[in-house]
């Protein structure tokens, strides 16, 4: 899977895409996914902080993003659930198709984003979120 | 007058998947997570520059479409059915182990996905589409057909398109397949005939939809009016792992006369022709190449290989669109090649 180095990721993460998001409160992030891998992999973001994460779907398959520990991350990849867009930092992205769903990240610690179309997960859809 | 042959069998083109528990080849992904891997195999030939391709759709049985893509190194003329035993008896002759219809002209109901439709075409149960189109667009237009591809169908199908845009889908009708009294197994053997003049075999897409861990098992046959060279090359007779090598020779008269005895297959000389079988077990993350064939004495092309890829705004021409799965050289070429993946099923 494509990584996006330290920099490049704390530079996403901390400002580089800061005036699209979807209230003053919140600051947005970037996901691309491309080849069936997030780009970028790793994030980092400030306890406390809403983040609004834009997910560009670039591949001509569908694709889905979900924020959330390993035990939430578990649950997604033995679930069912068809289409995601209700829950706060869970959305599916059609083929070709850019969703936003937005997060507050409550306590410092690590979260994951990962896909859970069948396969994807395995595939390597999956990134690490750092929350400080 | 020299006779030139080129014939090419591979199992397990293009997997693409299913929404049902059920698919033609390749892989399939169940609405649990688990892949089915069933067998398909193909035999393609090369005779006075035009390739005949031979494969075979095996029916796995499901109560909705399912089927598979398959890329193309040119565009078909003719689409039919072919001979029922010309892969099994390849097979046979190696160790202890198919294919009719008219042409139609293709349809605009591929427009919204950028893809153009070269023909369809009916064998049996089977709905044949030829398509042309880059690797987002046929993702697009099969994902609007009903296929549900596996995560590593984006990047294989760009490192195909990159090379050939051309890609053939095969579906099972369920409702013809019942009508017809198919039975699980049962297999569709097709025939394709392509002008074309540089032949290679894809072999990256046999790892479609399988963990980079898994085992990729193949068997391919390949006959030629002389000794071909091959990129990469194979590794010597009785190696455990890998591409082998396993028999180059003249090819035997007896095998000769039996594949020329099957349906549509008279194509193929009654003598003169080169033998080699190749045995591929290989992992899957490391099956990152095809084979390129050359059987006029030259090199093989690194690019026919997939060792090297054209630039992303090179789309490929017609005149190169040979990409995907053979390339065929010009005018004396004679390969006969057949792969057949073995049946296997992996549960994820």
């Amino acid at each position: 899977m494509k990584r996006v180095w330290l920099p490049l990721a704390c530079l996403v993460a901390f400002g580089a895409c800061g005036s699209a998001g979807a209230s003053t409160d919140e600051r947005t992030i970037t996901i691309e996914i491309e080849h069936s891998a997030f780009i970028p992999t790793d994030v980092y973001v400030r306890s406390g902080e809403r983040v609004r994460f834009v997910v560009v779907n670039n591949d001509p398959i569908d694709h889905e993003f979900i924020v959330g520990d390993e035990h939430i991350q578990l649950i997604h990849e033995e679930g069912t659930e068809r289409h995601h867009g209700a829950r706060d930092g869970e959305i599916s992205v059609p083929a070709g198709a850019t969703r936003a769903t937005s997060y507050t990240f409550e306590e410092a610690g690590r979260l994951l984003y990962g896909c859970h179309l069948p396969l994807h997960y395995d595939y390597g859809m999956r990134g690490d979120i750092t929350i400080r | 007058m020299r006779r030139a042959l080129l014939c090419l069998s591979l199992s397990a083109l293009f997997v693409m998947g299913i929404a049902a528990p059920a698919l033609a080849c390749g892989g399939l992904v169940n609405p649990n997570g688990t892949v089915s891997l069933l067998r398909t195999s193909t035999f393609v030939g090369y005779f006075d520059g035009v390739e005949h391709y031979v494969t075979s759709f095996e029916f796995a049985g499901g109560g909705e479409k399912f089927g598979s893509i398959v890329p193309l190194p040119g565009v078909p003329t003719d689409v039919k059915r072919a001979g029922d035993w010309t892969l099994q008896r390849l097979a046979e002759e190696v160790a202890p182990p198919v294919f009719e219809a008219a042409l139609a002209d293709g349809d605009e109901r591929a427009a919204a996905s950028g893809v153009e439709v070269i023909l369809e075409t009916k064998i049996d149960a089977l709905d044949i589409t030829i398509v042309k189109g880059g690797g987002d667009s046929v993702g697009r237009w099969a994902k609007e057909e009903g296929f549900a591809l596996t995560p590593d169908a984006p990047e294989i199908l760009d490192f195909y398109a990159r090379r050939s845009p051309y890609f053939m889908a095969a579906s099972f009708d369920v409702g013809r397949a019942e009508d017809l009294e198919q039975s699980i197994g049962d297999g569709t053997p097709i025939h394709l005939t392509i002008p074309t003049d540089r032949p290679w075999v894809p072999l990256r897409i046999l790892s479609l939809g399988r963990k980079p861990q898994a085992t990729v098992s193949a068997d391919v046959f390949l006959l030629t009016d002389r000794a071909p060279t091959l990129l990469p090359a194979p590794k010597p007779k009785d190696t455990p792992r890998g591409m082998v090598l396993e028999r180059s020779e003249e090819a035997p008269s007896l095998l000769l006369t039996d594949l020329r005895g099957d349906k549509g297959m008279d194509w193929i000389p009654p003598a003169d022709a080169w033998f080699t079988y190749l045995r591929i077990d290989k992992r899957a993350g490391k099956l990152v190449h095809d084979l390129a064939v050359s059987v006029n004495g030259g090199e093989p092309n690194w690019r026919d290989a997939g060792y090297v890829l054209p630039p992303v705004d090179e789309a490929p021409s017609d005149e190169s669109l040979l990409g995907t799965l053979f390339i065929v050289a010009a005018g004396t070429a004679a390969v006969g090649l057949l792969i057949r993946r073995k049946v296997r099923s992996v549960a994820r």
